[in-house]
This record gives C-alpha cells, structure tokens and sequence, in this order.
C-alpha cells in the first residue's frame, strides 16, 4: 500500500515532468554549462584533470540537481496542491518518498547524459569496465543528494526565499556524501580500483533516508 | 457517535491564540454553516479538522477516530481556498490520479462519472490550465467530492463562483445532504450557506460564540446572528 | 536578580580572565618549536570546545522542542546555538591565524579545521532559515529540525573528512604537537575555558531575554491585526 502510494507520487511527478521538461531542459542545459566553463577555467588537455575529474563531475551534479530538487515541492505550491496531497490519506512518509523516487530518476538522468559529455571535453580514457562501478557510485551518491534536496524541499517550499534558503541550507549537509562520491569518481576515472568510500556513502544513505522518513511529517504538518 | 467532535481545541501562532477553547459537535448527516468574520479563525479551524495542521492543544475527532489517521482521511473530502489541481495534467488525468491517491477501487471509471457530473466530460482530454475559471472550479469540485466522502469541510466554497459552478456545487451539497453525509461548511456570503445549512456556528476571535440549530429567522434576516451574538 | 547574576558573572569572568592572560603572557615562557605564537591555543581550545558543547545542546534542546512543543526550549536552543555559533567564528579565526604564521598558510586542509567550517556552515544555515520563516511555532519546528539532521550530519562530515585525508595527505596540523605539553603550561586552558564559559552564558542569558521581548512584540502585533 505504502509502495503502490509512494509509486503514485512518483509517477506523477515524471509524468508532469516529460509534459513540461522545464526542470529536465534547465538542468541539463546548466550541467553542460558548468563543465564547459570549468574546462576554460582548468586545461582539459593537461594530465592532472584527471585529479578533479570525479570532483568536477560530482560539482556539476550538485549544481544542476538544485535545480531539480528545488522544483519537487515547488510544483506542488501552485494551486495549493500541497494541501490536498496532505489531506489526502496518502502518509507524509510515502509523499517524501514518491518525490524522492521521482527526483532520483531525474538527477540520474541529467547525470548519465552529462558524464560522457564530460568524458568528452576532458578526453577521459574510458574502458567498458568502469561502468558498473560508475553506475553503482552514482546511484548510492545521488540517493545522497535526493534525500537531502528533497526534504529539504519540503521545509523550504512555503518560505519566501525558498531559492536562497535550499541551497544554503542543503550544499553543506551534502558534503560528506559529495568529498565520498567525488574520491570514488576520481579513482575509478583513473583506473584505480575503488577503495572505502563506498561504506561512508552508504552509512550516509541509510542515516539520512531513515531521519529524513522520520522528519518529514513533521516539516509537512507539525 | 458525533461525525465531528472539536474538543478544547485552542492554536497558537506564537503566543497568539487564533483560537481559543473551540468546542463544538456536529452531529452526522447534518450541515453545519460555520459563519464569522475575516480572521475569526474559520479557515484555522478548518485546516486542523481536514488533518493539514496540528492544534495546540485539544483533540478533534471525527467519526471517533483521530483526524491524521489514514483511514480517517479516505473519509474526509476537503475544498480550500486554492483549486488543488495540477496545471500540466488533464481533467480525467487530474480526477483518476486523485482517484488512485484515495484508493478508489476503480479510478478510471469514478473519474468519468464525476466528470460528467460537473459537466466536463467534453473536455476531459484538455489540461487544467488551459480551462476557463469556471471550468477549474467545477473540476475542484468534482475532485473534492470524488472519493464520496463521509465529512465533508469545504472552505468558503461559493466565493467567487460563476452561475454554473454554483449550481454544480449546490446540487452536490444537496445530494450529500440527502444521502445523510455530514457537511461543514464556513462563510461569510450568508444567503447560500443558511439556505443549505441545518446547524449553525458563529466564530467570533477563535471562539465560538453561538452554535445552534438553524432557524427561519436567520435565513429571512441574515444579520440577524451577527447583530444577536456578535460584537457591536 | 537576574542583572545581578550577569554583573557578578561577569566580573568574575574579567577577573579570571585578567589573571590568566597576566599568567599567559608574563609566567609562562616561549614554546620550543612554535615561538610566542602558541599562546593562541589557550583562546583556540577553549573556543572550540564551548563551540561543540554549544552545537550540542542546541541539538538536545531542539528534541525538548519537539517533544514538548515549548517554545522556551526553541529559544534556549538558539540562543545557545548562536553563542556557539560566535566562538567557533573564534576558533576558526584563531585556527587560520596560527596557520598563518606557522605553516605560512591561512587555511590547512587538515580535519579539525576543514570539519569545523563544515560545522559552521551549517549552523550559519541554521540562524538563517530562522529568520526567513515569520511564525513562531513554524520556525521553532523547522529550525529543531536542522539543528538535528546538522549535528548527525556535522558527526558524519569529521569522519568523512578524516578519510578524504587519509586518500590525499596533509600536513598535520597539530596545536598540541603530538602528544601534549608540559603540566604547567596546561592549566591556562582550563581557566580560560572557565572564564569563556561564563561569558558564553551571559551572552546566552542576554540572547533568551531577547527572544522573549521578540516573542511579546510578535504576539502584540498579532492581536493588533485582529483587531
């Protein structure tokens, strides 16, 4: 029941989204605008970008996901749909998880798009066997940051400097699951094997989903 | 078993109390007309019935249960002062996503019966923003009283309604009426409220300064209840 | 009353604050390796420390929030927070100063430092989402809120820092070189902590007065407009 609510949610916001792609198209624009300006402001040809690869990456991820995890609750104030989805018997943990569902999907997709764009620009050696790896990095990394962004969304939604207060309040709780992520990205690109860091993303995955269930009623309702 | 019991409900902002030891009863299949001036506290009280806020201190239960339970919300239809539709979706797309959201058997087949019965089955493909605002009202309507609730709490609902939507609304409330569902209904445009109503309270500064049966009198002179009870 | 527990508090702090710096800067001599500069840490420390302590029972007086719904708990919990909020401004100032003429550098990556900004930037988040939100029930819920997921999160930030050190070393910045120093030149930072601590809870007394004056003109207000 839970599940089948929170799936409800979560395809309606994919489904508003493919309808309007206002998120999808500002995200992906900015995301290849950010690692166009970073490759002006560090040479792409020199052999130490790979050393900020996995950074660079995981920074233009961040900055574009803000934009995406902004729009979550955002769409909802319009019309005071908000409302309704509180009053209706659907729990503010299914909501939170619906959205985070839906904003998972989103941010991994604007992400899968932008990183051969960013294994183009820096001339990236790629083999075939890094995209297991790469993949699992991305999926526990942008978990990390649905989590947050979404339910931070949710707090900021009724502010009136919700644009402000988001990334204010969501960039420094990011960084622990960001320095794991970028590390893990910068090892993998070089060909390293991954090494610890995948524990921290996990423990911050498991931490944060389960105080953000906790908390969302509370931010939503009281 | 009262449909709705308010029970010492008082709710601070801040220090403030909006609302001060509301006790009230509703008994079920009646309609309660909840009147009282901008900012006495109607659409507070309202808010905190239909499960969006918490009270400070009180407790309201509606058919026995708390109001935030999951069952306790499938029963409960709400219409607020926003029309709660999305914009990018359509009427039928609106109605069956609402419909799945309150775990109606069949959403498909609710969602155009309700269309038809506000009258915008023509329209059923065309996304809610591109309707007219009488159009969006109508299809509020028909979302808030989808899932057939028990208690319904509609906020000020005939404020800026056109003709047909009126009447949309009114031959609903008059259905549920019928049908023995309970209906609490705020307000300040007195003549339509009074004529459907069969109880009526007066929030006055949060507190409830008269609550009572509906009389002729009120409806034949409708500020009659603000001269009797209200302030000066 | 409660004026005369401020003057006192603070008198008593001066005083003791005037005999340790008389005992820092007279008593004690020049530090091997570091020079004159290592007195820094008898200020860096003791910042730092009421600073943590501070972030902490902001955390735990936020819970009271939540579980009580109190509002006296919301202003404690800030006021604290916010006091706490200045001496880690103190620590990370004095932190970067004796970078500066050590290592020559005004920023280490090193843990402590590095976690402690992260630290930082979050309870700045935290005194500004109070002043975006207007009612008081709302900011008090929201801002219990943070102050939870932002001590877990500073908890977890030090650790990931510590590992991102082990992956790219470096240099070890270390105000107690290794290990620790010789018995007398420890006591001052005891006293110091004292004399800070009565300063932070005067700094805290004067905050919770304030937001009750704060809480007493919103409600005024409130009951104007209803008029």
């Amino acid at each position: 029941m839970f599940l089948r609510q929170a799936w409800t949610i979560a395809a309606k916001d994919l489904h508003s989204e493919l309808r309007t792609k206002e998120a999808w198209n500002a995200s992906l624009a900015f995301s290849v605008v950010i690692l166009l300006l970073f490759s002006f402001a560090f040479d792409p040809s020199s052999e130490q970008v790979r050393e900020f690869s996995g950074g660079l990456l995981w920074m233009t991820y961040a900055f574009a996901g803000a934009l995406v995890l902004n729009r979550s609750f955002a769409r909802e104030v319009q019309n005071d749909c908000l409302d309704a989805l509180i009053a209706s018997p659907v729990p503010s943990a299914a909501l939170f998880t619906g959205k985070a569902l839906a904003n998972f999907a989103m941010l991994f997709a604007v992400e899968l798009v932008s990183l051969p764009v960013l294994v183009l620009f820096y001339n990236i050696p790629w083999s075939a066997s890094m995209f297991g790896p790469m993949l699992l990095v991305m999926t526990l990394g942008t978990w990390a940051l649905t989590v947050i962004g979404t339910l931070f969304s949710a707090l900021t939604v009724n502010l009136r400097l919700r644009e402000l207060m988001l990334p204010t309040l969501v960039y420094p709780m990011m960084i622990p699951a960001l320095i794991a992520a970028m590390t893990l990205t910068t090892q993998l690109l070089a060909g390293d094997p991954i090494g610890t860091g995948l524990r921290f993303l996990t423990a911050f995955d498991i931490i944060f989903t389960l105080l953000a269930v906790v908390f969302v009623d509370t931010v939503l309702v009281g | 078993m009262n449909a709705l019991e308010i029970e010492g409900v008082w709710k601070y902002y801040g220090d403030f109390p909006a609302l001060r030891d509301v006790r009230l009863k509703v008994a079920p299949g009646s309609t309660l007309a909840l009147l009282g001036r901008n900012g006495a506290g109607k659409t507070t009280l309202l808010r905190i019935v239909a499960g969006l806020s918490k009270p400070s201190r009180g407790s309201i239960k509606i058919q026995g249960a708390e109001a935030r339970e999951e069952s306790t919300r499938r029963r409960i239809g709400v219409l607020g002062h926003g029309i709660a539709l999305y914009d990018e979706l359509s009427a039928v797309e609106n109605l069956r996503l609402f419909g799945r959201l309150y775990g109606l058997p069949d959403p498909r087949k609710r969602a155009d019966e309700m269309l038809e019965r506000v009258g915008l089955s023509r329209v059923r493909d065309g996304l809610a923003r591109e309707f007219s605002r009488g159009m969006r009202q109508r299809l509020a309507i028909g979302r808030a009283f989808l899932h057939d609730p028990e208690v319904l709490l509609l906020d000020e609902p005939f404020t800026a309604l056109d003709d047909r939507a009126i009447a949309v609304l009114q031959a609903m409330i008059a259905e549920m009426r019928n049908r023995g569902r309970t209906i609490v209904m705020s307000t300040h445009q007195l003549r339509e409220a009074l004529e459907l109503a069969s109880h009526v309270a007066l929030l006055q500064r949060g507190q409830i300064v008269h609550a009572g049966e509906r009389t002729p009198q009120m409806v034949e002179d409708t500020g009659w209840l603000y001269r009797t009870y209200g302030e000066k | 009353m409660r004026e005369k527990i401020i003057i006192g508090l603070a008198l008593f702090a001066g005083a003791l604050l005037a005999w340790n710096m008389n005992t820092i800067f007279t008593a004690l001599p020049d530090e091997l390796n570091q020079g004159a500069i290592y007195r820094i840490i008898y200020f860096h420390v003791p910042a730092n420390i009421l600073g943590m302590l501070g972030f902490g029972a902001g955390m735990l007086l936020s819970v009271g929030y939540l579980t009580t719904k109190d509002l006296r708990y919301d202003a404690l919990a800030a006021s604290v927070t916010e006091v706490a909020l200045v001496f880690a401004s103190i620590g990370l100032a004095t932190g970067s100063i004796w970078a500066r003429i050590i290592w020559g550098v005004w920023w280490a990556w090193d843990v402590r430092l590095t976690s402690w900004l992260v630290c930082w930037l979050i309870f700045g988040g935290y005194l500004m989402l109070r002043r975006a939100v207007e009612e008081p029930n709302q900011r008090a819920r929201f801002a219990a809120v943070v102050s939870v997921l932002g001590t877990v999160n500073a908890y977890i930030s030090y650790k990931s820092i510590e590992w991102w050190n082990t992956q790219h070393p470096q240099p070890v910045l270390s105000l107690r070189n290794g290990g620790g120093m010789a018995p007398g030149m420890e006591a001052p930072i005891y006293w110091n902590l004292l004399a800070l601590a009565c300063f932070a809870a005067i700094l805290v007394m004067v905050r919770v007065r304030q937001e009750a004056f704060a809480r007493e003109i919103d409600t005024l207000r409130r009951m104007v407009h209803a008029q």
